[in-house]
């Protein structure tokens, strides 16, 4: 039988705790630019302009149609190559982390724009109307009447894609950003003690994501009571 | 830019000779369409049994599959393919567990691969079907067992033939996670679609042809499946009901 040391643990946990730090520091950049960037989309996508509705079904379909992980090496391999390319970088320069950081956001932004969407049209056509009626401008309806309505009936759902969002953080691990789950490995890997390391690191997910699904339901409850 | 732009490359001979570039992408393309599909009939199987036990009048039973339903969607997909791939078979009995690192290495890699791709899709198809049954009016359970069906009984011949036509659309999009999840796998050497785009980088030194053309299978793939599907949908669409004729 296999005999459990759990003993690497304790000294690596201010390495661990690194890690988490830069998973969450992903997880809310990659929150506030989904949200921020796909309310854009999702206006883009359900404006009358053409060109506009246009790029943003183009964009927000074909970042769901490709893993996340083929994202990541685009902007991992690819996209800082093209940049140096482009702009004649120094050879020194070392885009690669922030490259995968922005594609990251960017395929989150484009799930969040979905959701964002659905939540622009569950507020009844009567209000857009009524706005116009009242002599308000687009921009306005939409800031002060339409979004913060849809904002919040949406706000479960979007605490929902937070929770898959740090759950997809891991997998930066592609592209060698040292997350949570890449420095429970490395140790791991270091110590000879990858199983204890990867059963630790998923304890620490499940606990993490378990206890704010939990917290997303209640809040859930307390406004949409069944 | 002066880049040189190379689309022959791949049906240029790979470094090892036997096989063109081309045949590097093709064999990543089935391997990730045979483990996204065979990952999918576990899913499917256990998705719709775990789905069915929460929704039973047991407390042990719904309980049981709750935790088997939560633990799966509350660890991340490469965290449990990691445990499957490089933990479990430490933790077997050794025999089982010497036996299957003495295994052709494709056969470790896919046998986990597909394992864990099917258990973490099948969460989330499960909460599907239960959702699928929940949403029938309560009257159909209650007219089933009121005409002396025992409840094994009106699963099986009432509310699950709706339940399951109701819950097509979302499972749609589960089919579709199931192919794109599959890139993951490329993270412990199995060589599928993803992993295969990355060798080509490697080995051709051509990285834009290599990438688009990756992806480009990637978005094939999805379009094909969802016009296999729209059809389906179609198909199994139950009038009267949202979106039925």
């Amino acid at each position: 039988m296999y005999e459990f040391d759990w003993s690497s643990i304790p000294g690596a946990l201010p390495f661990l705790w690194d890690g988490m730090k830069i998973s969450l520091e992903i997880t809310l950049l990659s929150v506030v630019v989904g949200i921020v960037w796909g309310t854009l989309l999702a206006m883009m996508r359900l404006s009358s302009i053409k060109p506009l509705s246009l790029f943003a079904a183009g964009y927000v379909n074909l970042f769901r149609a490709v893993p996340l992980v083929m994202v990541l090496l685009w902007f991992f391999l690819i996209v800082p190559k093209f940049i140096e390319q482009l702009f004649n970088l120094p050879p020194g320069t070392d885009l690669r982390l922030t490259s995968a950081m922005i594609g990251f956001a960017l395929f989150e932004s484009a799930y969040y724009s979905e959701i964002i969407r659905a939540g622009i049209q569950s507020v009844p056509k009567g209000q857009m109307a009524a706005c116009q009626a009242l002599g308000m401008n687009y921009t306005q309806s939409m800031r002060l009447v339409i979004l913060p309505q849809a904002f919040r009936n949406m706000i479960p759902l979007l605490l929902t894609q937070a929770i898959i969002l740090f759950q997809d953080t891991s997998l930066v691990y592609v592209s060698a950003l040292a997350d949570f789950f890449g420095a429970a490995y490395k140790v791991g890997d270091r110590d000879g003690r990858l199983v204890e390391m990867l059963l630790f690191a998923g304890a620490v997910y499940f606990v993490l994501c378990f206890a704010a699904s939990t917290l997303v339901k209640r809040l859930q409850k307390k406004y949409h009571p069944a | 830019m002066n880049y040189q732009w190379n689309w022959h490359v791949f049906l240029q001979p790979t470094a090892s000779g036997d096989d063109v570039y081309l045949g590097w992408m093709l064999s990543g393309l089935q391997m990730t369409v045979m483990l996204s599909l065979s990952a999918w009939v576990i899913a499917l199987l256990l998705g719709a049994l775990m789905g069915v036990l929460r929704t039973v009048p047991n407390k042990l039973l719904s309980g049981l599959a709750t935790a088997y339903v939560e633990l799966f969607r509350n660890i991340p997909l490469l965290v449990q393919l990691f445990i499957w791939y490089f933990v479990l078979p430490e933790l077997l009995p050794e025999a089982i567990g010497n036996a299957f690192k003495q295994s052709n290495p494709v056969f470790q890699q896919f046998l986990a691969a597909m394992v864990c791709l099917g258990l973490f899709t099948s969460a989330r198809v499960a909460e599907q079907v239960r959702s699928g049954i929940n949403s029938l009016p309560r009257g159909q359970k209650n007219a089933g067992l009121a005409l002396g069906l025992t409840l094994p009984q009106t699963y099986r011949f009432v509310m699950l033939p709706m339940a399951f036509r109701l819950i097509v659309p979302p499972l749609t999009s589960e089919f579709l996670n199931i192919f794109k999840n599959s890139a993951v796998c490329s993270t412990i050497g199995l060589l599928e679609l993803a992993a295969q785009g990355r060798q080509l980088v490697d080995y051709t030194a051509q990285p834009y042809e290599s990438f688009i053309a990756v992806t480009v299978a990637y978005v094939a793939i999805n379009v094909i499946v969802m016009t296999l599907m729209k059809k389906m949908e179609d198909k199994v669409r139950v009038p009267g009901y949202m979106g039925g004729k």
